[in-house]
């Protein structure tokens, strides 16, 4: 089994994200992680989602998510090749004997406070998934009395979209 | 662009008959009510009410097989949409293309768990090809020219059509004709010609090549290429279950059915064959039998319309993405290429070990010693008498095979039937769908006893509209092979198979009682006069009740499991592949 990220790109209506979610379950697939939001176009969505199979199923997968009517393109991203970020709250347990040595780690990791109580700070902290484990493994020793995060998003470097031929796909049809 | 005032009702009928419509199976109930109102005005649109939604499924079904069209079946919402889940799901697994009109509760009160309110989108987004939920009056026409588009190209399918009842009540301002918007959806049907070109040198190359025949062909329209396709390269042909009659079945290349109760030739012609032209086909677990012993020896070429498919179940060496009919086409021409180039396939050794398995393990089946009737006989002069020309649908279990196997069929798309699927009670309401179809051909249900009591109520619609379906129920008392199985793999403990319809309900009685004409045989020498008296009934339906064996079996058999290579003719008789000649 391996880590792949797929960025799906699927027209802006309701209903979608249950036909993507409910394709991988039917064909017993495990979502590791997903995160949904529109781009720079309002008629589209992007979903990145990060499963974890062998090569073989990622294409049946693959095909299968194409033949959903909304589906617009999908790109995996190789994490070489791309920006990787998820972004976590973690409200750890912090009173004035323990509450330097918090923020220390908050700096170490380039984190930050966003509340502060008299026995809890809540950090944010943003990354790929690898910086985010060590840091809350760092941060546990503390106390972690609730922990969020997100999914992951994820963008290939260098200049060109993924956007750009789905949405002349668009106008076309329009 | 025309602008006309209109209700989101009136709006549905005309875009149904703008796209081509003239027949609607269903019943009416409180959410589709709306609609009804101005399809009873309509002089396009023939209302066919049935008798329950599933009918009208499997009726759409029938239609969409005979006639090539989409077949269009109405429900109301709740359990009227709920109902037409089995033959949704059945028009998906066998690709059928169908378009499902559900009316739904008002969209103030959708998610209020409102009377007759069923999330019915929600439930047939795993078995539609695309479904849509109408809460506008202004989007039920392009809605519906979309749906009919997606049901008909490419991988046909059903598609579902949820319209809310005040969408179906609005008055707007109705526009035609209309733009869809379908971004994402674009199917693939040229096929790449690097790839045409590669199974051309590989069909040339070959020693045993196979044609594999699946059911996208007929879907496709291209017997013919077909034909032009076996008789050039000179390779033996298999047509599936889906795929009978897209080669005659007494052509001379014709090897016959492969899968579990495929004959020996056909089965044996795949596992011994070193490559395989799969087209249409989507290596089934009915056809393949245990994945990794099935066709050891062989490349795959796969072409299909649907990517999904390639490589799905078994790995494609040739990749082949495409409508069968241009795929075909193009593999004639670089074979007669590859011809022209002095490379040309010699499979004459092949065929002389393909000949001694068809010499030797024909199709048959053991007459009964009692004097009882033979099942597999009573379908086989049903198959004689009536001919090729004549439509045939089977309901599914042991008629079903019977059906396939000894009913000669030698054109395309004769046999309609519930491959994929299985569904049970298919047949009658089916039959009926193809003979609105195509009124002047003869169209014969083959059903079983059990199959024929799940949807036997649509008789009332068949004597009520004029279509006068014969229905052969090949009546064995038993779910006949669920009894085989019992027989073979549950030490002969028969639980819960007897369904004692030899007794109950009388047939004939039922038939009659249903405005049809009954007539019942259980004498092999009163077989021919029984089927000849049905055929000259051209005024009301006609139910047969064939009184057949109860321990007929079907043979040959690939049990559940095992490979391919593990066929029995017979109980524990297995064929001698390496010694056919």
């Amino acid at each position: 089994m391996s880590m792949h990220t797929l960025s799906v790109l699927v027209e802006n209506k309701p209903g979608i994200l249950a036909r993507v979610a409910a394709l991988f379950s039917r064909r017993g697939f495990n979502i590791e992680s997903l995160a949904v939001g529109t781009t720079e176009h309002p008629e589209i969505s992007r979903m990145t989602i990060v499963v974890n199979v062998e090569e073989l199923p990622l294409e049946q997968v693959t095909k299968q998510l194409n033949k959903l009517v909304n589906v617009l393109k999908i790109v995996e991203l190789d994490p070489s090749q791309s920006v990787q970020r998820e972004l976590i709250l973690v409200k750890v347990r912090a009173d004035a004997e323990t509450r330097s040595q918090v923020l220390e780690t908050v700096q170490l990791f380039r984190a930050k406070v966003v509340d502060v109580a008299p026995d809890a700070v809540t950090i944010e902290a943003t990354g790929n998934r690898d910086k985010l484990e060590a840091f809350i493994r760092v941060l546990e020793p503390f106390g972690i009395k609730e922990l969020v995060q997100s999914g992951m998003v994820a963008i290939g470097r260098g200049a060109r979209s993924i956007t750009d031929r789905s949405l002349r796909a668009i106008e076309r049809s329009a | 662009m025309t602008t006309e005032q209109m209700t989101g009702a009136q709006a549905l009928v005309r875009a149904l008959e703008n796209v081509g419509v003239d027949t609607v199976f269903g019943i009416p109930g409180g959410a589709i009510l709306p609609a009804y109102d101005p399809l009873f005005d309509s002089k396009k649109l023939r209302h066919i009410l049935v008798r329950h939604e599933q009918g009208a499924g499997h009726a759409a079904q029938g239609y969409a097989m005979v006639t090539g069209k989409v077949g269009v079946c109405m429900a109301t919402s709740g359990p009227g949409a709920t109902n037409l889940v089995t033959p949704i799901s059945d028009a998906y697994m066998d690709s059928v293309p169908m378009v499902a009109i559900t009316g739904q509760v008002p969209s103030a009160s959708i998610g209020t768990d409102a009377f007759q309110e069923a999330d019915i989108a929600g439930i047939t987004m795993p078995i539609t090809k695309h479904n849509f939920l109408v809460t506008r009056a202004e989007d039920i026409g392009r809605t519906i020219v979309e749906a009919f588009h997606i049901a008909s190209t490419g991988r046909p399918g059903p598609v579902l059509v949820d319209i809310s009842k005040d969408a179906l009540q609005a008055t707007f301002g109705f526009e035609w004709p209309v733009q869809m918007q379908l971004p994402g959806y674009r199917p693939v049907t040229r096929p790449h010609s690097k790839q045409v070109r590669e199974a051309a040198r590989l069909i040339v190359e070959a020693e045993r090549p196979v044609l594999y025949v699946g059911g996208g062909v007929i879907k496709a329209g291209a017997s013919a290429e077909l034909k032009v396709l076996a008789e050039l390269t000179g390779a033996p042909v298999v047509t599936t279950l889906m795929a009978k009659g897209a080669l005659p079945d007494s052509h001379p290349l014709h090897m016959g059915m492969p899968g579990m109760h495929g004959s020996v030739g056909a089965v044996g012609a795949l596992q011994k064959a070193d490559l395989l032209v799969t087209l249409g086909a989507r290596f089934d677990d009915r056809v393949t039998g245990k994945l990794d012993g099935f066709a050891p020896f062989a490349k795959v070429v796969h072409a299909d319309i649907d990517p999904a498919e390639i490589s799905k179940n078994r790995h494609a060496d040739v990749p082949i993405v495409g409508d069968a009919r241009e795929v075909i086409a193009d593999l004639i021409v670089a074979v007669q290429n590859e011809h022209e180039n002095g490379h040309k396939g010699d499979y004459a050794d092949w065929w002389r070990q393909l000949n001694a398995w068809r010499d030797t393990y024909p199709l048959g089946y053991d007459k009964p010693d009692d004097g009882s009737l033979s099942p597999q006989h009573v379908i086989e002069r049903i198959g004689q008498l009536v001919g090729p020309e004549a439509y045939y649908v089977a309901g599914v279990g042991q008629h079903q095979m019977w059906a396939a196997q000894f009913i000669k069929y030698e054109r395309p798309g004769a046999f309609l039937n519930s491959g994929g699927a299985g569904t049970m009670g298919y047949a009658v309401p089916a039959a009926m769908g193809a003979k609105v179809g195509a009124p002047d051909t003869q169209v014969w249900a083959i059903d079983g006893d059990g199959c024929f009591q799940m949807t036997n109520q649509e008789l009332a619609t068949c004597a009520i509209e004029g279509i006068p379906v014969k229905i052969a129920v090949i009546n064995n008392g038993n779910l006949g092979m669920v009894r085989q199985w019992q027989t073979l793999f549950y030490n002969e403990r028969y639980s819960n198979t007897n369904l004692h319809s030899k007794r109950i309900p009388d047939f004939v009685k039922l038939a009659e009682a249903y405005g049809c004409v009954g007539l019942r045989c259980d004498r092999a020498e009163d077989v021919d006069a029984t089927i000849a008296k049905a055929m000259e009934i051209n005024d009301a339906p006609v139910v047969i009740d064939f009184v057949v064996h109860q321990d007929a079996m079907v043979w040959p058999m690939v049990a559940a499991g095992t490979t391919n290579d593990d066929i029995k003719i017979a109980r524990d008789l297995a064929p001698d592949f390496e010694n056919g000649d």
